[in-house]
């Protein structure tokens, strides 16, 4: 369906929490328009990032990418932002499945998170289930066709719009 | 694959539970299921939950009966704007015939559920909430999921989960006096880190749980969301049959018994030959009084290396340690003492505080010069109730001490069991409960 698309990465460690992806002191006074979500992303982790970052850039991480709260606007500031993927040796539980129920791309791929820097250009291959980043393939397991559908119509909530 | 068929019936308890809640004979480790929960908790989250139902064609909660709510995080509303919140609440709950559902003062979700008999051995649920691996300590499953997700439960009674593999953590021998699971489990983090067990399912096994009480038993699953767990479970014995029955004669009277037989039908226990993906013993014997330190729940030190740091406040409460016990074993330090440093004491429910003031025990903590504070969720997340001022510093009974979580950001949390922090108020400074009830008070 999207066999090799190209996209550019943004280079992030371990254990980075919701805290910084979305600041706590936002949660309740910013509101849920993308545009204002787009904002404050990774604001306190990498303040170029908002103004920076394009459509189809992919974030690609350490291990626990998201611990801490389970805020889900950690996730959505991120699909504001028009990110493709996030790309991470490890997640904590409750934000890889905000992620699939809000339509980011999640793929756990510890061999390319350790490869690329920021500004490197990486190839996502959805069918081949396959990452390439210089010369190099790494393979991640296919996400089952349950959840996949889900992150195909952009979330649980549009999933469940589309089945009625 | 790659499994026998043999292996394939040997299942640990989180196994046997989803396979159950996915009406499945049997699951492994890394299969996606599409799981029908029994219980889906929600509290004070439940009008923003709403907001994002409305988008969905379904106007009609699917299982009313199925969903839970408690009124709990800040109780009695502190501000209008919580106010409105809780009448929101109401009107969903009329709107939607919810039955289940639990007005202020009555308790913290995790506690009110089980005092019910709305979770019990065997069931399932999927919480709003990422404390509800709690519930395991009833052998149930528990576990934490997202607004939209508990919006499209209550659209569709389903959701897709993971398998977790399962972690198993035998318990052998005994604690010693003044030490606690809460002890057990700091101790447990500090070795294993908050990602411990991400993803992973625990299991508590071994001799040593036949002497844990349940109020202690409760404490050991709530805390394993500190270590990434997506469950935590410990399978029934004659002590939850005990609890189960004794608790719900009095919160259930009209249909105790159809509950009960209804727990003994699902109750499910692990099989014998169960493949576990990581195994850890620790001999109870061995702990001794431990402290998480800010601002990270893994970053533990025993009590003896930081005793002495001063101390503004104690907090005992929340889901983790404000049951009966813990409020026993403050009262037992507090006796004929007076407070250095102040004291919020909150009852996780109100049977909770109903038994400590039959007990005397409410006497004693108030005689102490201790606050105490309506059942329910108190300043555990800063919403009120004894929030902290800049620079302050805190030991707490909770299970978080994130940086800001109980107010102002540049204040300082300490995690221990209970009798260390009724302790520490006596003697304005961490301190073993030992040195205070022998008298050999600084
Ligand atoms: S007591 Fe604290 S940890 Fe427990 S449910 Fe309430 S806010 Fe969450």
């Amino acid at each position: 369906m999207m066999a090799g698309t190209a996209h550019r990465v943004w280079k992030f460690g371990d254990n980075v929490n919701t805290d910084v992806i979305f600041p706590g002191k936002y949660t309740y006074t910013v509101s849920l328009e993308p545009a204002a979500l787009a904002r404050h992303a990774l604001e306190d982790l990498d303040p170029r990032f908002a103004g920076a970052a394009r459509p189809g850039d992919v974030i690609v991480a350490g291990r626990n990418w998201g611990n801490g709260s389970s805020r889900e606007q950690a996730v959505t500031c991120l699909v504001a932002v028009g990110a493709r993927a996030v790309i991470a040796a490890s997640f904590a539980r409750i934000y890889y499945r905000n992620a699939i129920n809000n339509g980011l791309l999640v793929i756990e791929c510890p061999a390319l998170a350790e490869a690329v820097s920021t500004g490197d250009m990486i190839e996502i291959d959805m069918d081949a289930y396959e990452l390439r980043f210089a010369g190099q393939v790494f393979s991640f397991p296919a996400l089952p066709a349950e959840v996949r559908e889900i992150v195909e119509a952009g979330g649980i909530i549009p999933y469940l719009q589309l089945q009625t | 694959m790659g499994k026998s068929n043999e292996d394939m019936e040997m299942q640990t308890l989180t196994e046997k539970l989803l396979a159950r809640s996915s009406k499945r004979k049997s699951v492994r480790p890394g299969e996606i299921i599409i799981s029908e929960p029994d219980v889906i908790l929600s509290h004070d989250n439940t009008a923003a939950i709403a907001e994002i139902f409305a988008q969905l064609p379904q106007a009609k909660v699917k299982h009313p009966e199925r969903l839970a709510i408690t009124l709990d995080h800040a109780v009695p509303p502190p501000s209008a704007k919580h106010a409105l919140n809780h009448a929101r609440i109401r009107d969903f709950v009329r709107e939607q015939g919810i039955s289940n559902f639990f007005e202020i003062g009555r308790g913290i979700c995790h506690q009110v559920l089980c005092e019910e008999g709305i979770v019990g051995p065997g069931l399932s649920l999927l919480g709003a909430d990422s404390h509800s691996p709690h519930f395991g300590w009833l052998g149930a499953f528990g576990a934490g999921i997202g607004r939209s997700e508990v919006a499209a439960l209550w659209a569709t009674g389903q959701l897709w989960l993971r398998v977790p593999e399962t972690m198993r953590v035998t318990l052998t021998g005994r604690l010693n006096p003044g030490v606690t699971t809460k002890d057990l489990t700091i101790n447990l983090i500090g070795e294993l880190s908050s990602e411990g067990a991400a993803y992973m399912a625990v299991e508590f096994a071994g001799d040593g749980i036949a002497d844990l009480s349940p109020d202690s038993r409760a404490a050991l699953t709530n805390m394993m969301a500190e270590m990434g767990a997506k469950n935590a479970c410990i399978a029934p014995d004659e002590v939850t049959w005990n609890w189960i029955d004794n608790t719900l004669k009095r919160t259930r009277p009209a249909d105790w018994a159809e509950r009960l037989d209804r727990f003994r039908e699902h109750a499910l226990y692990p099989d014998a030959g169960a493949v576990y993906a990581a195994e850890h013993r620790i001999n109870m014997h061995d702990i001794e009084p431990m402290v998480s330190c800010p601002h990270a729940v893994d970053k533990v030190l025993p009590l003896s290396a930081i005793a002495a740091t001063a101390v503004d406040l104690g907090f005992i409460g929340t889901c983790t340690n404000g049951r009966l016990e813990d409020i026993a074993a403050a009262a037992a330090v507090l006796e004929g003492k007076q407070l250095k440093s102040r004291l919020i004491v909150i009852p996780a429910s109100s049977l909770v505080l109903r038994d400590a003031v039959d007990a005397g025990y409410i006497g004693t903590l108030l005689e102490a010069g201790a606050t105490i504070g309506t059942p329910g969720c108190g300043p555990c997340m800063g919403n009120h109730m004894g929030v902290l001022a800049p620079g302050e510093v805190c030991i707490s009974s909770a299970n978080r001490n994130f940086r800001g979580r109980m107010g102002e950001a540049d204040a300082e949390i300490y995690l221990a069991n209970p009798a260390v922090v009724a302790a520490s108020c006596v003697a304005g400074q961490l301190i073993h409960p030992a040195e205070i009830t022998s008298g050999r008070q600084p």
